[in-house]
């Protein structure tokens, strides 16, 4: 049954020599994993030696999550079996994989937003005193611990909701080390971070490494794989399709993740701008701080042109879109599209204008989970030809209408009429993608059109962002990443603190950008990168620090 | 008060009015809007007061007499000890705060709260010592001043409003204390006689004893909302409670079964509430109410039928008496209001603060807490959700019944129809004035007691307000309450929410 978990009594000795010897090795044996018809695992064969960083890379519904969330006992396999050092082991709940050396860290944190960092790590794992008091005591003393051995730098006291996400991760990642984790697995956890804070938990994930730790590390992006692994194990389908080298090629990844050849750079014609139809003039967004959080904003978006929306996450972006669509009651200046003030407007009145609109999340703004594939993609024209007559609705024809659009936009599911909410993170952006571009448009506008999609979805969701733009239709795209914006954007516009730093063309350096995003003016950005060409500052440092500083100003 | 950096973690989610309906657990807690809401309010109240304690103000004197609480053979030793302890805690506690406030250290909101009870005792103390009899003052002149008082912190708060400001906590409490004071006064000197007075103790006693079965039932809902299940069957809990303690009592001839058999009838209710909400996953509000309506029914045909047929031999439970704690009793004024209890009044003490530690400070209250929050995070990390909730449930039953045993045990000593009145739903008030915390649902639910005995004695001395009036005034508190004038109430976050696993 339950070996390794130090609560039963046949195996106490042999978990001592494990922990002083810090290693453990996990296998993973013919993993089946089926949700009804879908077979979502299937005969998945792993194996995680100690010390090292295993990258899995997938598309999208591949079925990474699936195979983690077996492992850390939240599915119960269908068939296979898991082993730790050649031991065959059953886990019922979390618990005991954690009793197992097992940590996870989910891509939607497993945080109590109002406890404080030490309630979050001794929550399931409590020292007590007599009479079953809480000892936080000890549970501040091991997480200050960790934070100095790995250079976290995490308050116990401070409560949880008041952390940015990087601090919550590495939260999350005290929470698995103190229960002695010598597997650690991270779902996606770049998806969230901003680029600097990547950077620091690539370093984090360095040092676990060199104290013997293995980690089960799943990402989208490339860039972080080839930097970080040790191994990689490509799945597909359900699937393990191959192992790879992290000194392979990104194209070659790719095209092993996809099962075809992946265009990793995005080939597009020079915009044929048309006349402005979309202009935005003194937008201000004031928050229930009284803050300006969006600050005097002027642009013009042309048809036929991709205005991409850059800045550090947190620069007013959520609150320009929201003002764009009509949820904002906090907002004046004026916005026209061919004329027409939306500024005031209802969000449908907004919608039926003729805004297609991606929100930021996906999950909270774009889908209802518990409805269908088929409902999902009709959601704002439910009430219009074709798909309703008076009152009624067509069944038939709002099944074909899903049909033919998951077939477009490759959403892997099993039925049109499955919920949304079982959909993998990228597929449910597809759906909204697919519902969005689908009808005719005046206005585009995504808010992190690509976040947690695998490479060939970005290419292909690239792809239709650029067609929409040749098809005349006026595209604004938010994305806090910035090899994104410089890809599809024919102009740039930073943001800062809620205000314009300026617009700048889309061949501005990479450097120039970052510290625009940092605050700094086009020209002076251009001086200072002139100036210190050669040692130049990391981009992506800056913008952050100047978030920090940020803070302190009122 | 940053808006322009990165804001806090959980903001993944945009924080447009259309989501702020959503789970409340995951906004940011640090960013409140000052708003005018508190000075309006004030300023409101204030006029209220100029109006009734100025212009109103007859010119008679108002009496509070303090010897009825004191027994006329109590040791004065009891006093004077209470005023030394009290003198040495206050000028420990003040030290403590004035200390920590000087360093910079965290001053715990219990410094201020347990500082001021001391320097209430002290003065209780006082009065004992110099064994005054009676308090009479002038309605006319203390009405004018406690108006210029009102008016002058509502000017304050709209002061501090204007550079937004916050308003500090204090002043909220100063205000409410004057206009009490302000109130009381106004209210007694309407009475009929030339020099109305009450008696202080009486008035307070007899709100202690109101607020038991209040007590226990908002103690009942802070056990399942802060696990996340919404007990809204509170009030069929405290009938079926009362109800079985009586019968149980007459026919064993034992108090004391009655009282086990009441916690063991609440448990059965909530026994029915969790099987319902938590495993097939049924609204826990429409469960809650169909039992409430089920239990009246029940007990009512039962009254009916059976009770009232044989009464002797059914519904004579016999009473729980009041017992003094020696010496506490003999504290001037406060001795008999809070040491003269029934074993049911001594449980509810030990309920509040058994519940209070154990919520905050043991690892049982900080799983219960976590699945009332978060039960993913809760399961993620090995705690059985259904369990946990499952077993609050029923110990919130338990808490209530015994609740309801106050009706018939203590209060009256009989059951009828219909008995509990309402009560479950104050107490649910009182659990949400309380911000689900069950010390203050302990005080919310004092309050209540206190409107509510203050309604019955100016009914009995004659006042210009009328009674109806004042029965309102629970309610009314309870509106302001909810719509969060006394500051920002957050229930459990998957509060009301099923778990299902997957
Ligand atoms: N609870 C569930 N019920 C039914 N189907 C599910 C459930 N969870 C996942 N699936 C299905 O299993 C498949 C694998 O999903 P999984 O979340 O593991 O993908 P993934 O590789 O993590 O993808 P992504 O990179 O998009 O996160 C998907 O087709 C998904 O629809
Ligand atoms: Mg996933």
């Amino acid at each position: 049954m339950i070996t390794r978990c130090p609560a039963a009594d046949n195996a106490p000795d042999q978990i001592h020599t494990h922990r002083l010897v810090g290693v453990l090795k996990l296998e993973l044996r013919g993993i089946t994993k089926r949700f009804g018809s879908l077979i979502a695992n299937d005969h998945i064969d792993l194996v995680v030696e100690p010390g090292q960083v295993h990258c899995l890379l997938g598309e999208n519904g591949a079925g990474k999550s699936t195979l983690m969330n077996v492992l850390y006992g939240l599915y119960d396999p269908t068939e296979g079996e898991i082993l730790i050092d050649g031991k065959p082991v059953v886990f019922k709940d979390p618990g005991q994989a954690m009793a197992a050396g097992i940590g996870m860290v989910h891509q939607h944190f497993m945080l109590i937003p109002v406890f404080t960092v030490a309630e979050n790590v001794a929550l399931g794992n409590e020292a007590t005193k007599a009479a079953g008091l809480l000892n936080l005591e000890s549970t501040r003393r091991k997480i200050r611990q960790i934070s100095e051995q790995y250079g976290f730098d995490v308050d116990p006291d401070a409560v949880v909701e008041d952390l940015p996400v990087g601090v919550q991760q590495r939260v999350e990642i005290i929470k698995a080390l103190v229960r002695d984790a010598e597997v650690l697995i991270l779902d996606e956890p770049t998806a969230v971070l901003t680029p600097q804070e990547t950077d620091e938990l690539l370093d984090i994930i360095r040092q676990l490494k060199r104290d013997g730790k293995s980690i089960v590390f799943i990402s989208h992006k490339l860039r972080e794989v080839k930097d970080i692994s040790d191994t990689i194990t490509v799945i597909r389908r359900g699937k393990v399709v191959g192992q790879a080298e992290p000194t392979a090629s990104p194209t070659e990844l790719a095209s092993a993740m996809v099962g075809r050849a992946v265009s990793l750079t995005l080939d597009k014609a020079p915009a044929k701008t048309g006349e402005v139809t979309f202009k935005v003039r003194h937008l201000t967004v004031i928050d229930h701080n009284s803050q300006h959080v969006v600050d005097d904003l002027s642009f013009d978006i042309a048809k036929g042109e991709v205005l991409a929306i850059a800045g550090v996450q947190g620069n007013g972006q959520t609150e320009l879109t929201e003002a764009i669509l009509g949820v904002q009651p906090h907002a004046s200046g004026s916005i026209t599209l061919d004329g027409e003030e939306l500024l005031g407007r209802s969000v449908k009145h907004v919608l039926g204008a003729g805004v297609g609109f991606v929100p930021e999340d996906r999950t909270l703004d774009g889908l209802v989970g518990t409805f269908s594939i088929s409902e999902n993609m009709i959601l704002d024209l439910y009430d219009k030809a074709p798909f309703a007559r008076g009152v009624g609705m067509k069944p038939g024809v709002i099944a074909d209408n899903a049909a033919k659009k998951v077939e477009e936009f490759d959403v892997r599911t099993p039925s049109v009429s499955a919920a949304v909410g079982t959909l993998s993170g990228g597929n449910q952006q597809k759906v909204v993608l697919a519902r969005e571009l689908s009808r005719p448009l005046r206005l585009f506008i995504a808010s992190q059109p690509t976040r947690g999609l695998d490479v060939g979805s970005i290419e292909f969701v690239h792809k239709r962002v650029i067609a929409e733009r040749d098809h005349g239709t006026p595209v604004m795209i938010v994305s806090t990443e910035l090899d994104e914006v410089m890809q599809l954007a024919d102009r740039i516009a930073v943001l800062y603190r809620g205000r314009l730093v300026g617009i700048v063309p889309a061949t501005t350096s990479r450097d120039v950008l970052g510290l625009m995003m940092a605050g700094v003016p086009a020209n002076e950005a251009e001086a200072s990168v002139a100036a210190h060409s050669d040692s130049r500052p990391t981009p992506a440092a800056v913008p952050d620090a100047a978030g920090r500083e940020g803070e302190t100003h009122v | 008060m940053s808006a322009t950096s990165q804001p806090p973690a959980s903001q993944r989610t945009t924080d447009g009015p259309a989501q702020s309906s959503g789970p409340a657990g995951v906004k940011t807690g640090t960013a409140e809007l000052v708003s005018w809401k508190a000075g309006i309010g004030l300023g409101l109240l204030a006029v209220l007061g100029v109006i009734l304690f100025g212009f109103l103000a007859n010119t008679k004197t108002a009496g509070f007499r303090i010897a009825e609480a004191r027994d006329p053979n109590a040791s004065t030793a009891a006093a004077w000890v209470t005023l030394v302890v009290a003198l040495a805690a206050a000028a420990y506690l003040g030290y403590l705060w004035t200390n920590r406030r000087r360093t910079g250290a965290a001053v715990g909101r219990w410094i201020p709260a347990t500082t001021v009870a001391a320097v209430v005792v002290l003065g209780l103390a006082a009065l004992g010592v110099a064994r005054v009899e009676k308090i009479a003052l002038p309605s006319m002149a203390l009405g004018w001043i406690c108006s210029v008082l009102l008016l002058a912190m509502a000017a304050y708060a709209c002061f501090l409003t204007l550079p937004h400001r916050r308003i500090p906590g204090w002043l909220g409490g100063v205000f409410a204390v004057v206009f009490l004071i302000g109130f009381m006064v106004w209210i007694v000197a309407g009475g009929r006689d030339a020099e109305p007075s009450i008696s202080l103790g009486g008035l307070m006693a007899g709100a202690v004893t109101l607020a038991v079965p209040l007590v226990f039932g908002s103690l009942s809902g802070v056990l399942c909302e802060r696990v996340g299940v919404v007990n809204i069957a509170i009030e069929g809990q405290l009938l079926l409670g009362a109800f079985s303690a009586a019968v149980v009592a007459t026919v064993t001839g034992n108090v004391y079964l009655g009282l086990v058999s009441a916690a063991v009838a609440g448990g059965l209710v909530s026994l029915v509430l969790a099987v319902v909400s938590i495993k097939y996953l049924v609204n826990q509000i429409i469960v809650g109410v169909v039992l409430n309506v089920l239990i009246s029914g029940l007990t009512s045909f039962l009254f009916s039928t059976l009770l009232t047929a044989d009464p002797q031999h059914l519904n004579k439970p016999g009473r729980l008496e009041p017992v003094d704690i020696p010496f506490l009793v003999d504290i001037p004024v406060i001795g008999p209001i809070l040491f003269r209890q029934s074993l049911v009044g001594y449980l509810m003490y030990v309920a509040v603060i058994v519940v209070y530690v154990g919520l905050f400070h043991t690892k049982w209250g900080l799983r219960v807490r976590a699945v009332g929050e978060h039960p993913q995070a809760a399961d993620t990390v090995g705690i059985n959700v259904n369990r946990t909730r499952f077993r609050n449930v029923l110990m919130g039953g338990a808490v209530a019944g015994i609740g309801g045993s106050f009706f018939t045990l203590v209060s009256v000593d009989a059951f009828s129809k219909d008995m509990s009145g309402g009560r479950g739903y104050i107490a649910l008030a009182a659990m949400i004035f309380g911000r689900w915390n069950p010390i203050g649902a302990f005080l919310a639910a004092l309050l209540f007691g206190f409107a509510d005995n203050l309604q019955s004695i100016i009914t009995i001395i004659g006042s210009p307000v009328p009674s109806q009036f004042m029965a309102m005034l629970p309610y009314a508190l309870t509106v302001i309450a909810v719509a969060g004038l006394v500051g920002r109430s957050r229930p459990p976050a998957a509060s009301g929410i099923p778990y299902v696993k997957g």
